[in-house]
């Protein structure tokens, strides 16, 4: 009965949501999105930031109605399946600094898990490196659930608390309606646009929001997590939701290579560099993090859409952590890493290690 | 009286993790479970059954799931 009521609860579901998931990246891609980005959480919120002005890398600004309609599309389910319950106050403030360096280990590597995903299934042998990176990094988080590492129990909260970041989402994308992109313009009223680079290469904004929306809603009913695939994995062996995150890969191969955009290589990747050990070492540093805050960067969207006030915060953080990476070079380029790129990453598992070290209450 | 695990406001993984616990200590043969969310109320189930237990009963009040989960 109570399968019957989740239908994307069961293998097939969470199956089933890796293959659309796989299916609409790569045609996002030949829908105008940058290569092997189909859909990047990291990418697209660090676009976000740089519309805004939170830094001033002008080949990456644009606001992503994909990233919007990930928690408008999770706020619709859960509202329909009752499940909108607004909480808050697991160690928020942790929350966000783990998204803070989630999103500069994301922007040394040039991808979070989803983009890594992506990339492997176009082709790009540096993501073999990355997703290398993002298993050791939720092992290492890994080590810390089992030593009894925690953030707390989360409260109830008011409604419309939980309703910020879905707020927020629904701002911006009013605030796109009001100052559209105009051809060959830098900037329009308040919001910043690309001329060239990945911020220039966008699909069509109401495909992207619808795609952001049926993903965003299909995710929230399944449970569609890259970090907890693993994980899930390594702590119990469960392939549940490692199921949906293989689905994408897979599908998303078969489809490149049907669009001709499956390219193999490691030299010459769009959005992408060949430094092995920092692609690794970023995407492990962006795997511990993500696992310390218990969800990949879509997982935090969708649950922020469902009314997790913490998970919202960690959204905020990985802004933030986006106007801190592009304005104090952090963040790579095809080139290789930033000037400060390597340090940051050394800082940010040193965070890492200490919030996973310092906090292991026992929960009452 | 069937020991209770109070996984309410914690999030994935911990209430799986607590469960797990329970069952691994091997003191009782029927475990109730409370959690506050749907995905947990899915996870907890999940890994019950992967150990070979049995969903006794699934019951929400105000928002809580109590999930009863039994050996064999």
């Amino acid at each position: 009965m109570d399968r019957m009521k989740n239908i994307f609860a069961g293998s097939w579901g969470i199956i089933g949501v890796g293959v659309v998931i796989g299916i609409l990246a790569p045609l996002l891609q030949k829908l105008g999105n940058p290569g092997n980005m189909g859909v990047c959480v990291a990418c697209f919120e660090r676009d976000i930031a740089g519309a805004l002005g939170l830094h001033r890398a002008d080949i990456v600004q644009y606001i992503r109605p994909e990233i919007i309609g990930f928690v408008l599309g999770s706020l619709v389910a859960a509202y329909l399946f009752k499940e909108f319950r607004p909480r808050l106050g697991s160690a928020p403030i942790v929350r966000f600094f783990l998204g803070v360096f989630a999103m500069i280990g994301a922007l040394v590597f040039l991808g979070c898990p989803w983009r890594a995903a992506l990339r492997l299934a176009g082709g790009d042998g540096n993501a073999i490196l990355g997703l290398l990176g993002l298993v050791s990094g939720i092992w290492i988080g890994t080590l810390f659930l089992k030593g009894g590492y925690n953030l707390g129990r989360t409260q109830k909260t008011h409604t419309a608390a939980g309703w910020m970041l879905p707020l927020f989402m629904a701002g911006l994308l009013v605030l796109m309606l009001l100052f559209p992109q105009i051809a060959g313009e830098a900037k329009n009223g308040v919001l910043f646009y690309s001329l060239r680079g990945p911020g220039s290469m966008h699909a069509p904004l109401l495909i992207s929001l619808g795609v952001g929306l049926l993903i965003g809603f299909l995710a929230q009913r399944s449970r569609f997590c890259t970090m907890g695939a693993i994980r899930d994995f390594v702590l119990f062996r469960q392939t549940h939701l490692l199921s949906g995150f293989v689905a994408l890969i897979v599908t998303a191969w078969v489809v490149n290579f049907l669009l001709g955009q499956f390219k193999p290589g490691f030299e010459g990747q769009p959005v992408a560099h060949t430094m092995h050990l920092w692609n690794f070492l970023g995407m492990a540093l962006s795997g511990l993090a993500f696992c310390l805050a218990g969800g990949c960067p879509g997982r935090q969207l969708f649950l922020s859409g469902e009314g997790d006030g913490d998970a919202a915060v960690f959204v905020m953080g990985m802004i933030a952590g986006a106007g801190i990476a592009h304005n104090f070079g952090l963040a790579s380029s095809p080139a290789g890493v930033g000037p400060y790129g390597i340090p940051a990453v050394i800082i940010g598992f040193g965070v890492c290690l200490f919030i996973g070290f310092t906090m292991r209450q026992k929960i009452a | 009286m069937a020991k209770t695990i109070d996984a309410r406001g914690l999030s994935c993984p911990q209430p799986v993790l607590m469960t797990l616990d329970g069952i691994k200590a091997g003191n009782d043969d029927e475990l109730i479970v409370l959690v506050d969310s749907d995905a947990s109320k899915e996870n907890v189930s999940r890994a019950a059954t992967s150990k070979g237990w049995t969903l006794a009963d699934i019951r929400e009040e105000s928002g809580v799931y109590r999930i009863a989960i039994r050996k064999g």
